[in-house]
């Protein structure tokens, strides 16, 4: 690993205000991600700025119903908090079936968001990625990309987003707060994600040295009608082929209101509002599911070994939006 | 950078380089063997330590970052000479083959049965908003599926993990 300088700021405007002196720093709270790809010679910052300790460890509720979940909070603490169990189980569910129990008691909030790719080409050095290498190529556009994108993908980058949390956090309207050198912003997580396009080196539109301090949870209300499916390649510990969050409001047998994110399908976690148009006010059975899982997938381009993930999403967007119809 | 670790009940100084991880720091620096370098990378499991109460892959975790933690390995698990009942079901179900991952399988399991008694509950939970969590194979499966056993000793190492449950249940 090359050497790095380590620095634990007092608060957190002292470790924006240190990062923002390091173009080549980055903050580290778990580190699960960061420094496995530092191992790797993935990412080689020359000093991480700790925040583990200064963003706020707490859920706390907040006076419209919703709740503040501070970047600190670690994944195995959100999935088990009772009030997320109960009002947002998808969130639960999503962050339970991600990572192993170990993986979940470092891992935090902020960072899960914050997480980089999985794509087997941007781990391995030895081969060109311009997520990695700017202006190198994509290795997986014609090489083996049966993990990769089918929506929203560029000739630069067909890489995938892996967090589970993302996903039910974009289908439940989240608001991310950030510090940063220029003060502070609060926007909804789906303008934190980007598409590739021609600068595939950036995942998120945040600015270096901005810091991620919470993530707000919007009162929805049905979203204790929500659930998260993932399908992968083994029962367990494994990144998602494909998956779905969902939370659906019925009445009367029609489809009042829907949110519905997947993964596994783009660089960003990606919301289906084309197909939550296609369910609003329409009877709530398996037909108005399909049609509206075709809807979102109208515009899937696969590649050459994942054009199963067409067919696959479809399916478990279906089948999610079943099963909610039916634990009613 | 000098550090304090409190590492298996002693209280430890020690100087660490900022790459340094806590595997390491405890394998090199403090000759705690218990904690195995699988894999390195988060993904095998035999590293697993309690850190401040909590099960993690110490191949993760940089010294620096855990500076005044309390850490419990394998070798520590033991008190007064006695072996934690985790690790006499292991010997009696005979739950392992060459025993590398071993000691992180154990300290993992009493992590999880930790996390249990909590009411924390897993992917395979069939209702998330539920009360009590009841600890079936299929639960123990899920929960273990972040310490690899190359040997596949899986089939021994879930009833030892359920006899021990079962176990400090009764007492």
């Amino acid at each position: 690993m090359k050497p790095f300088r380590y620095d634990r700021a007092g608060d957190i405007s002292g470790a924006v205000a240190t990062l923002a002196r390091e173009p080549a720093g980055a903050f580290l709270a778990g580190g699960t991600n960061l420094v496995d790809l530092m191992k790797l010679g993935v990412v080689e910052p020359d000093v991480l700025v700790d925040v583990r300790r200064l963003t706020s460890p707490a859920i706390e509720d907040l006076p419209d119903g919703g709740l503040r979940v501070g970047a600190a909070v670690t994944n195995s603490e959100l999935a088990a908090d009772r009030r997320i169990r109960c009002r947002y189980p998808v969130l639960s569910q999503a962050l339970l079936s991600g990572a192993s129990g170990q993986l979940r008691n470092l891992a935090t909030t902020g960072g899960n968001l914050l997480q980089r790719t999985r794509c087997a080409y941007f781990y391995d050095t030895t081969t060109p990625c311009n997520k990695r290498e700017p202006g190198t190529a994509c290795s997986a556009l014609e090489g083996c990309n049966k993990d990769h994108a089918i929506l929203g993908a560029s000739r630069h980058c067909v890489a995938t987003h892996p967090s589970d949390m993302a996903v039910a956090l974009t289908a439940l309207d989240a608001v991310v707060h950030v510090e940063g050198p220029a003060g502070g912003r609060a926007f909804p997580i789906t303008e934190l994600y980007r598409l590739p396009g021609q600068e595939p080196e950036r995942d998120t539109t945040l600015e270096h040295a901005e810091l991620i301090t919470a993530v707000d949870l919007p009162p929805l209300g049905f979203s204790s009608s929500s659930r998260y499916r993932k399908v992968r390649e083994r029962a367990s510990y494994a990144f998602a082929l494909v998956s779905v969050a969902a939370a659906l409001q019925v009445q009367d047998n029609v489809v009042r209101d829907a949110r519905i994110a997947l993964g596994g399908v783009a660089h960003k976690p990606w919301r289906a509002h084309k197909a939550e148009d296609a369910l609003r006010g329409r009877p709530a059975v398996e037909e108005t599911f399909r049609v509206a899982a075709q809807a979102e997938l109208a515009d899937a381009a696969p590649l050459r070994d994942n054009a199963y993930k067409v067919p696959l999403a479809g399916n478990v967007m279906t089948r999610t939006l079943l099963d909610l119809v039916e634990a009613r | 950078m000098e550090i304090t670790l409190r590492a298996d009940g002693s209280k430890h100084r020690l100087a660490v380089d900022p790459r340094t991880t806590l595997l390491d720091a405890l394998r090199e620096g403090l000759g705690i063997w218990g904690p195995k370098k699988g894999c390195d990378h988060g993904q095998c499991g035999a590293c697993t330590i309690l850190l401040d109460g909590k099960r993690v892959n110490s191949c993760l975790a940089l010294a620096v970052a855990h500076d005044g933690a309390e850490i419990i390995t394998a070798e520590g698990l033991a008190t007064d000479g006695e072996l934690h009942s985790m690790q006499r079901s292991f010997i009696e179900n005979d739950a392992f083959q060459c025993g590398y991952c071993t000691p992180g399988q154990i300290v993992s399991a009493v992590g999880m049965l930790g996390e249990v008694e909590a009411g924390w509950p897993s992917h395979v939970t069939s209702d998330v908003s539920g009360g009590e969590v009841s600890l079936t194979d299929e639960e123990i499966r899920e929960r273990m599926s972040g310490n690899l056993c190359r040997c596949g000793a899986y089939a021994n190492i879930v009833p030892a993990i359920r006899e021990a449950a079962e176990g400090e249940r009764l007492t």
